[in-house]
């Protein structure tokens, strides 16, 4: 008896140092989404092991440069400078979308304005514009709400939407999307901006049009996929070819279809088949 | 004689023991205050610019010097032409490594980037309206362009700017005058609420109310010490800000004041229970003297129990505004965290704790960013030494008195 468990200690410690934990790192956007995966693929494989961690897109990368790391998550494609490391380190990489993410411009449900344009929503954020009747609204001010300056969002708000300028200083900095949907909902002149998946009852998402006002498209899944809506990022794997052989088997697992299912389950917007 | 020795054998031990602890604490506290100040003061006299990038122009630009503020506002398209800063009648054309694939294709800049120095350099000869963000090493040797001197940051314009922008790109804007001031006013406005609500519980609870009374308001002052402060938060979002908003009728909620309301809920259990203390600690002699003199109740409290205990009440106030500089949490949550010059307790502010605790988690270890909120740390280390010791210095002057 003795000699039957210690086998099946022995057999079940060799199939767990036969499949190598495959190290996931990087962006915080996509952790949730990460880990759901990782859950799945593991119930699915018996014997896999995947590990989750955040810390942020540039960590992730920078663990994929120094070799840490398995796959680098990243809520933002590669910057110039990452690639001129990984190219300085010899190493090749893959670079694979898994999923995307789109953020809604929501006000107060009062608020009589339903659309706006990209320039609108720029100077309204850079500060250019402090009245709702400059963009065909009522005569209020306007209150900006944005995102702390340490978050992927506003980042890449500050990209997509601002053209890369400034927030202007006037902006009032919440710690988290929760706050923001609070803070709006109960502001009459408030403007903020929230994942998609978090908008509720209590604020109206707007329509935004990215070519001067000629289409104006509502957030929504069905938007999102076909790509008309346009505040939308795409979120990465990055891993070195390298490794392709062992990261391969998840990689596939997120992108088959049960795990653009589990896409949409946490939130965010399956890539367009 | 035996049991004699073991005795001061274990006194001796007790007395390391506590020799060794306070020795510890202050140990502890030397090595925080080094440490604060070492990464805070290597802020100053570096460039506010990314490491190992620069700015270069052309040659023949008139513009030799660009302040950081003039930067950012050029990067931000609020400056679009080189005659707002001194230079020629031209429109400014910005210009970062990224934006390479538009003037270069992938073959001439060359697989392994071999190129892209001589490529760079080629257009900024070749453009004289330009404006360029590159990494240092790919600065050709032979450079024709010119680099752009850049601010150093000083002690002046950490402290006096009024542009904190720590992530702007390409130069970041250290000024923290509004986070100081944002700072000053929530806690101002909080001590100005809470010190005459405090104290006049404190001296009813310690000299009016009876027995019973005080064993009621005692427990739920100390419970009001108890909630964690993201409780207050939360409720001052939910609750008091739109409260505001509605009685002033203010376009935005968030504001100064609402931090200030917050913070004095949270201050009142420490000045209460303190104050409280000190006004027990008047002899019971004293009182009986005045009232046999004929003095009434609240005579007596005003002439003889305040003034005794004044010393009391003062380190409560100290240590209750000192609780509001340090508070993070329910000001985050709170006031609306707008980096701009306050201009009434009815506006957006930030503080300076709320930007620590907001902006240090993403900052990459001994970047520019990171010393700067250390830097801010000092700031607050010393605001709050400030006070600690103007209030010994009045109350040493009034025992003297």
């Amino acid at each position: 008896m003795k000699k039957l468990i210690s086998i099946v200690v022995v057999v079940a410690l060799g199939f767990t140092f036969m499949s190598a934990t495959i190290k996931i790192k990087g962006s915080d956007t996509l952790l949730p989404l990460a880990q759901k995966w990782a859950e799945y693929f593991m119930k699915l494989n018996s014997g896999s092991s995947v590990t989750v961690t955040g810390g942020g897109s540039g960590v992730g990368i920078a663990a994929l440069i120094d070799g840490t790391t398995d796959i680098a998550t990243a809520s933002r494609k590669i910057k110039m400078d990452e690639r001129l490391k990984l190219q300085e380190a010899g190493r090749a990489y893959k670079e694979v979308a898994v999923a995307q993410d789109a953020l809604s411009v929501v006000v107060n449900p009062l608020n009589g304005v339903s659309k706006l344009t990209r320039e609108q929503l720029e100077a309204i954020f850079t500060g250019k514009y402090t009245n709702w009747n400059q963009v065909g609204g009522a005569d209020m001010k306007i209150v900006a709400y944005s995102r702390e300056s340490s978050s992927g969002t506003f980042e890449f708000f500050k990209e997509k939407v601002l053209n890369k300028k400034n927030f202007a200083s006037t902006c009032l900095m919440m710690p988290a999307t929760g706050a923001i949907i609070q803070s709006v909902s109960q502001t009459k002149g408030a403007i903020g901006y929230v994942g998609m998946a978090y908008v509720n009852k209590t604020v109206k998402a707007l329509s935004v049009s990215f070519d001067q006002g000629k289409n104006f498209v509502a957030p929504s899944m069905q938007t999102a996929v076909a790509k008309t809506y346009p505040i939308i990022r795409p979120l990465y794997f990055y891993y070195l070819t390298t490794v392709e052989a062992k990261v391969k088997p998840f990689v596939n697992f997120a992108l088959s279809a049960d795990g653009q299912k589990i896409v949409s389950a946490v939130g965010y917007v399956p890539l367009a088949k | 004689m035996q049991r004699r020795k073991v005795r001061i054998f274990f006194e001796k031990v007790i007395e390391t023991v506590l020799g060794t602890s306070s020795a510890l604490t202050s140990l502890a506290v030397i090595l925080i205050t080094v440490f604060l100040f070492s990464e805070g003061i290597s802020l100053f006299g570096e460039r506010p610019i990314e490491k190992n990038f620069e700015l270069a122009l052309n040659k023949n630009n008139p513009v030799n010097h660009l302040t950081s503020l003039q930067i950012k506002n050029i990067f931000d398209t609020k400056i679009t032409n080189w005659k707002e800063v001194g230079g020629l009648n031209q429109q400014i054309k910005l210009f970062t490594i990224n934006d390479i694939g538009q003037y270069f294709s992938d073959d001439e800049v060359g697989a392994k980037f071999e190129n892209l120095p001589k490529c760079i350099n080629d257009l900024v000869t070749r453009d004289t309206a330009i404006i360029a963000y590159l990494p240092a090493k790919y600065v050709s040797k032979d450079f024709t362009g010119k680099k752009l001197d850049i601010d150093k940051i000083t002690v002046g314009s950490f402290l006096g700017g009024k542009e904190w922008f720590p992530t702007a790109e390409p130069v970041a804007q250290i000024g923290i005058l509004p986070l100081i001031m944002g700072t000053l006013w929530v806690c101002f406005g909080a001590i100005l609420l809470a010190l005459p609500l405090g104290l006049a519980t404190s001296i009813y609870m310690a000299e009016i109310a009876n027995q019973r009374i005080r064993n009621i308001i005692k427990p739920i002052i100390e419970l009001l010490a108890g909630i964690p402060s993201v409780v207050y938060g939360f409720f001052g979002l939910v609750i008091i800000v739109p409260l505001l908003q509605r009685t002033f009728d203010l376009p935005v909620g968030e504001t100064g004041l609402a931090g200030s309301i917050i913070l004095a809920i949270m201050v009142l259990p420490t000045i209460i229970t303190i104050a409280e203390d000190a006004i027990r600690t008047t002899p019971n002699a004293m009182r009986e003297a005045s009232l046999a003199l004929g003095a009434t109740q609240w005579q007596t409290i005003r002439r003889v129990v305040l003034p005794h205990s004044i010393l009391g009440i003062t380190a409560a106030v100290v240590l209750g505004i000192g609780r509001a500089f340090g508070e993070t949490m329910a000001v985050l949550m709170v006031t609306g965290n707008a980096a701009v010059m306050p201009g009434s307790i009815l506006e957006p502010m930030r503080t300076i704790t709320a930007t620590i605790a907001a902006e240090l988690g993403e900052t990459s270890q001994g970047g520019l960013h990171y010393k700067s909120l250390f830097a801010l740390g000092c700031v607050l280390f010393i605001i709050t030494l400030i006070t600690n010791m103007s209030v010994e210095w009045a109350t040493r002057r009034r025992k003297l008195a």
